[in-house]
């Protein structure tokens, strides 16, 4: 068993998912399955390798100068308040965040 | 259900005023009528849009002159991918409500060569799955056999071609999603290089591997929707500056000479006995067309889905976070912000989601990131170079779609990785960024259809589709 209850609490807790007990259990033994699984990556020697962390290559992007600063008009608020879960333009309206 | 019109097809008729696209996207909503319900593929409609742009293009065509690549042509467009306008749902109860206030990129360019967009397919929630089972929606009905899975993540794109309810949609392939479904629904599709098309409003997956792509029911016509759509987009700084090359051109060009690289690993235990027969059969038409055979080794082929499944979940479990009920999308109350979030989340994600959130933050998080996460980018480095030293020796390489014919409905639900194992054939390319088309090579039975998939080299997307044109002209759905 790589992964307990407890490492599923934490990492639901990083991902502010809120999981039932049933949804903890399951998952946890799902997941455990899958971390066992990957664990044949531990085969290969990557010491001398360098990590992918791009597809591609410099010379396939375009110039990375940075373009013109210039201002376009971008007037979506009302349309995407218009469909917000609570909207009271021009603003999103949420629970309290801050306590006085 | 056979689908009969094509993109030429459609433009001749408009040109010769043998029908109207007014009429032609009438005939096609009739049909989305009479056949949705059963197949489940559509989950919504923007009849608007569609007769505004059929009026257009018959204001075109009494003008006389020439039509752009595309008009009048009724297309679909998976729901991961925003439309103006309509609901963009990603198969979730997350976004059920969701409408974008603008379209992607790939959709402007499809609405700009005067496509009508008929509406939004049904998909796996956020692109994840290989079989259509995980939509908030329901399952979406393999239009060949309908018991059968149609395959996922873009199962709704794929029905709807098949179907004769679209002449061409857009999907999306992260790890196989646009080329499993086109081979298990017997119809070409395909995934250009990565950045080969912009990612601008395509809701995200995992930012290093998806793609958009087109499904059609024959290769000049995907490559056609593929000629639309490519090339770069300044709103997506991972879109390639590459140029886009004439994919027609080499269509119909012999293929004598051109060396196919035959991968052992691809060929093993795990293959269904009648996907190997007919994959055999299609490698048989490529000797008589004047091609060489030749088997390479692609020595890291076994840890592809392992590396896949660490990367992808990881890049998920980071662009799923925006969804928190604050801006957009469902909410779910709670008495503090977090709360909110937790229960939002909770209440909005399927299971799968869910699942793949787990598994992708815990292979991020302190302590376990070298051993998950960053071995995984060094293993893609290392299945890549697989990629580069074949490609040194051939030309392209061929391989079967998926080890398994279309599965029915329910056979794969119970265990998450044995669903995962089923992408093995298509997840290495994706994680090279190499082009992959699926095209149709043979039923099994004559009803259950086989995909014989073809990788070639990075922005090589004319070179796969001259070979995949040349089975389809042989034969190759009839093997």
């Amino acid at each position: 068993m790589k992964i307990t209850r407890d490492d599923v609490v934490r990492v639901a807790d990083l991902a502010n998912l809120e999981l039932s007990e049933a949804e903890l259990e399951t998952y946890r033994k799902q997941v455990d399955d899958v971390l066992e699984y990957i664990g044949k990556l531990n085969e290969l020697d990557t010491g001398e390798v360098e990590p992918m962390a791009q597809v591609l290559s410099g010379d396939q992007l375009a110039d990375a100068t940075l373009r013109e600063d210039l201002v376009v008009p971008c007037a979506v608020a009302e349309d995407v308040l218009k469909y917000a879960p609570d909207p009271e333009p021009p603003y999103f309206r949420v629970p309290k965040v801050i306590e006085r | 259900m056979a689908a009969n019109w094509t993109i030429d097809g459609v433009k001749e008729a408009l040109a010769a005023k043998k029908v109207s696209a007014r009429e032609l996207t009438a005939e096609f909503y009739r049909n989305i009528a009479e056949q949705n319900t059963g197949l489940n593929a559509y989950l919504a409609l923007s009849p608007e849009r569609a007769r505004r742009q059929a009026d257009n293009i018959d204001s075109l065509v009494a003008a006389g002159g020439e039509l752009p690549a595309l008009a009048g042509v009724p297309v679909a467009v998976k729901d991961v991918i925003s439309t103006r306008g309509t609901t963009t749902t990603c198969g979730s109860k997350i976004l059920e409500n969701h409408v974008p206030v603008y379209d992607a990129t790939a959709v402007e360019r499809l609405e700009a060569a005067g496509a009508v967009i008929l509406g939004k397919t049904n998909c796996d929630e956020f692109a994840m799955g290989s079989s259509n089972e995980n939509s908030a929606y329901g399952a979406v009905k393999n239009p060949v056999a309908l018991d059968r899975v149609p395959g996922g993540s873009s199962g709704g794109s794929a029905a709807v071609v098949a179907a004769g309810l679209a002449v061409a949609s857009l999907g999306t392939d992260t790890g196989g999603s646009i080329r499993q479904p086109g081979a298990f629904c017997g119809i070409p599709a395909m995934m250009g290089s990565y950045g080969r098309v912009s990612r601008y409003g395509l809701i995200a997956f995992a930012s290093s591997l998806d793609r958009i792509g087109p499904l059609a029911t024959n290769v000049k016509d995907v490559a056609t929707v593929l000629q639309v759509i490519a090339g770069r987009d300044p709103l997506d700084s991972t879109s390639a500056a590459v140029p886009v090359a004439d994919y027609g051109a080499q269509l119909g060009e012999s293929v004598r000479g051109c060396r196919l690289g035959i991968p052992k690993e691809y060929f093993g235990d795990g293959m269904d006995p009648g996907v190997r027969a007919k994959i055999e059969a299609g490698m048989e038409i490529y000797k008589k067309l004047g091609c060489q055979l030749v088997e390479i080794r692609m020595p890291h082929t076994d840890y592809a889905i392992a590396t896949y499944y660490i990367i992808a979940t990881a890049e998920a479990s980071s662009n799923l976070a925006r969804y928190d009920g604050v801006r957009y999308g469902l909410r779910e109350n709670g008495d503090s912000l977090i709360s909110m979030y937790r229960k939002t989340r909770g209440a909005g994600f399927g299971a799968e989601v869910k699942r793949r959130i787990v598994l992708g933050t815990y292979v991020l998080s302190a302590g376990y990131y070298n051993a998950y996460y960053l071995k995984g980018q060094k293993v893609r480095a290392l299945i890549a170079q697989d990629f580069e030293d074949a490609f040194s020796k051939v030309d392209a390489i061929l391989t079967p779609t998926s080890p398994v014919p279309p599965f029915r409905l329910g056979e794969r639900t119970s265990d998450p990785l044995q669903m995962y194992l089923a992408d093995i054939y298509t997840v290495t390319g994706s994680l090279a960024g190499l082009p992959g088309i699926s095209v149709p090579c043979g039923r099994i039975d004559g009803t259950l259809p086989v995909g014989l998939q073809i990788f070639g080299p990075a922005f090589a997307e004319a070179r796969v589709l001259q070979l995949a044109h040349a089975l389809e002209q042989s034969g190759g759905a009839t093997l």
